[in-house]
């Protein structure tokens, strides 16, 4: 079976006055139906940009697409119009935003904003529209769901917001759901509810949703592959399990080993990746992470490793490394 | 440990902050909302206490009204024992060298228009601490390298730094002045990943070199059990629970507590797939008011009615 969505080559870049930054550099990866993709990474990753730039959300100027293919169902999404992409958007990609304070709009309903892409894509009346949308609102776990669609976002918590921008993201049930970083302004308690319900509507609704965050625990919950990227490229990718468990890239080790894990002051030291995050307005050369990486060699300064499956670990678990991270810890005793 | 048995250097003694509630023009009253209600706690000498809740649990009041940034409605708070409430402008500002804030954004934190070497001097010369220009970047010199900084920067402004760096900024002036205390309001949320555990290590470093006591705000709850002593755990604008370290993670006693707890997204696949988060329903189970702080175990305390 063809995947769902195919990435091949996207490469994105936005011209500022500082200087050309390369935030996303040569992104290839495919998607099955029903799969849940976590994508892993620090602010300047790449991880939103390429995400956003897929459905042409990001502005241009100053943002621009050098090349690359997003083919989704086959068809390629950066070849399409506007006009289009309209028919795409909402209908059969979702999104939800990090921000529920500001993604939704103050001055409508709750209501008015769930059923706008319903009236425009099914072209639903309002009574049909009012329907679903109190549907919806029961689906995301927001009681007394038809006195609530009447009422204005301020009268909603952070965590009913988020409801709300999901409600919005999956209303026309979508093929694709992308989240971004959906869970981070929430306080932990309500981001544990949040993701059951991303959880139970998998279920319900089979949708494939791609998870975009930088936290590490989150993904390793909620989804079934995971994507490291730094430095707008895929360091490493691969099944949770083999990924969290056997990292072949040096920065998803870094990633894993800095989390304090239970750990205790006075017993243990944070392990520390050294350095700063790269400067995006270089020509990227060689790979990103060398500069911070004590296993580096000196080809990862030169030439820029591809993403290859890794040896010994299971099928589609990629690293992009010059160096054997295992052999590399070995031989310096440092404990994984 | 010993320092329960040492003198504390600060305390809270029934802090209350109350915001709304005034008269209005024709009558009638605002909403009256208690941001913070009667806490109280004691920190002592080189101890980390952490500071844990949901947003608008009142975590970062408490932190603004002890450094009296803000006025308490009631309440007390004791500095090496002497009662420092509502003091003078003047009478406060020795105070105000040894109590000192990082807040959570470091990029808002700092003053743009500044290089980072003035801003980390500035404290020194509005106590007139630094007597020549010399000593003055000699002394911000030696604060930079403190802080994992290389002092040819203080020449440079905020915007050539990354977040990391200008959090280090942040805590190079905060210590300008050797304080005591500082209170840590969320200082590596806004951090890259990668760069946490450097500011944590800084932390922690700085704390054993200097003897500083931190009051440490967060909600990464790994982080707190990592760094801190003690742990308080807010609920509404009171403590729900209050106890070391070990005892609020290893025993938990508050039902919000073990939710809060039960609620933290473990890096492991085998773990997390097999977690179940406990609910909570605040709403349906705030605090009593006339519940007090009963003793659970070993400096162990928990809200009761």
């Amino acid at each position: 079976m063809a995947p769902l969505l195919e990435v091949r080559n996207l490469t994105v870049a936005f011209d500022t006055p500082d200087g050309t930054v390369h935030a996303v550099n040569d992104v290839s990866y495919s998607l099955e139906e029903g799969e849940t993709l976590g994508i892993v990474g620090e602010s300047g990753s790449g991880k939103s940009v390429h995400a956003l730039s897929m459905v042409g959300l990001i502005a241009t100027p100053p943002g621009r697409i050098v090349r690359g293919e997003v083919l989704f169902n086959g068809r390629d999404l950066l070849a399409l119009s506007q006009r289009e992409l309209f028919e795409v958007r909402g209908k059969e990609i979702g999104f939800v935003f990090q921000d529920p304070m500001t993604s939704l709009n103050p001055v409508l309903t709750i209501e008015r904003q769930i059923a706008e892409p319903l009236r425009r894509h099914f072209g639903m009346s309002a009574s049909q529209a009012r329907t679903r949308v109190v549907e919806l609102l029961e689906l995301v776990g927001i009681p007394d769901a038809a006195r609530r669609a009447r009422q204005y976002p301020h009268e909603f918590s952070g965590g009913m917001r988020q409801r709300v921008m999901i409600a919005i993201g999956i209303s026309c049930n979508p093929k694709l759901l992308i989240a971004d970083e959906a869970t981070t302004a929430l306080d932990v308690t309500v981001q544990a509810q949040i993701l059951d319900l991303v959880r139970d509507l998998k279920k319900k609704i089979g949708t494939t949703v791609i998870w975009i965050t930088h936290d590490m625990g989150v993904v390793a919950g909620l989804a079934d592959t995971v994507q490291v990227m730094y430095g707008g490229r895929i360091m490493e990718r691969g099944p949770v399990r083999a990924v969290f468990h056997d990292p072949r890239n040096a920065y998803t080790w870094g990633l894993l080993k800095s989390l304090p894990h239970g750990g205790r002051r006075g017993v243990t030291r944070l392990y520390q990746i050294p350095g700063n995050p790269p400067d995006l307005t270089k020509e990227p050369v060689g790979d990103p992470f060398a500069p911070r990486n004590p296993f580096a060699t000196e080809r990862c300064r030169t030439e820029t490793p591809p993403l290859g499956e890794v040896e010994g670990s299971v099928a589609g678990h990629k690293a992009a490394a010059w160096y054997d991270l295992r052999a590399a810890l070995a031989a310096t005793q440092v404990q994984p | 440990m010993s320092e329960s048995t040492m003198k504390p250097l600060v305390s809270a003694q029934n802090l209350c902050k109350t915001y709304g509630g005034e008269k209005r023009l024709f009558g009638g009253s605002t909403q009256a909302l208690k941001a913070v209600n009667n806490v109280s706690f004691d920190i002592a000498p080189g101890e980390t206490l952490g500071l844990v809740g949901e947003s608008g649990s009142g975590k970062s009041t408490t932190g603004r009204v002890l450094l009296q940034l803000e006025a308490p409605t009631s309440g007390d708070i004791l500095y090496k024992g002497e009662n420092i409430t509502g003091l003078s402008k003047a009478m406060l500002k020795p105070y105000r060298r040894d109590m000192q804030v990082i807040f959570q954004d470091p990029y808002a934190s700092l003053n743009p228009r500044m290089t980072v070497g003035e801003f980390v001097g500035e404290p020194l010369e509005v106590h007139k601490l630094a007597g020549s220009r010399r000593e003055l970047e000699d002394r911000v010199a030696s604060l930079f390298t403190k802080v994992g900084l290389d002092p040819s920067f203080m020449k440079r402004y905020p915007h050539e730094f990354s977040g990391g760096q200008r959090q280090r900024v942040n805590i190079a002036r905060a210590i300008a002045l050797n304080p005591a205390f500082i209170v840590a309001d969320e200082p590596i949320t806004a951090l890259d990943v990668s760069i946490q555990a450097q500011i944590v290590n800084l932390f922690q470093d700085l704390q054993d070199e200097l003897g500083l006591t931190y009051l440490f705000i967060a909600h990464d709850l790994s982080m707190i059990r990592y760094l801190c002593h003690r742990v308080a755990v807010m609920l509404r604008g009171r403590i729900v629970e209050i106890g070391p370290c070990d005892a609020i993670f290893e025993n938990p006693q508050h039902a919000y507590t073990k939710a809060l707890l039960s609620a933290i997204p473990v890096p492991d696949p085998d773990i997390e797939r097999n977690r179940r988060p406990l609910v909570f329903d605040v709403g349906a189970n705030l605090p009593p008011e006339e519940a007090v702080l009963r003793p659970v175990g070993d400096r162990h305390f928990v809200l009761e009615a």
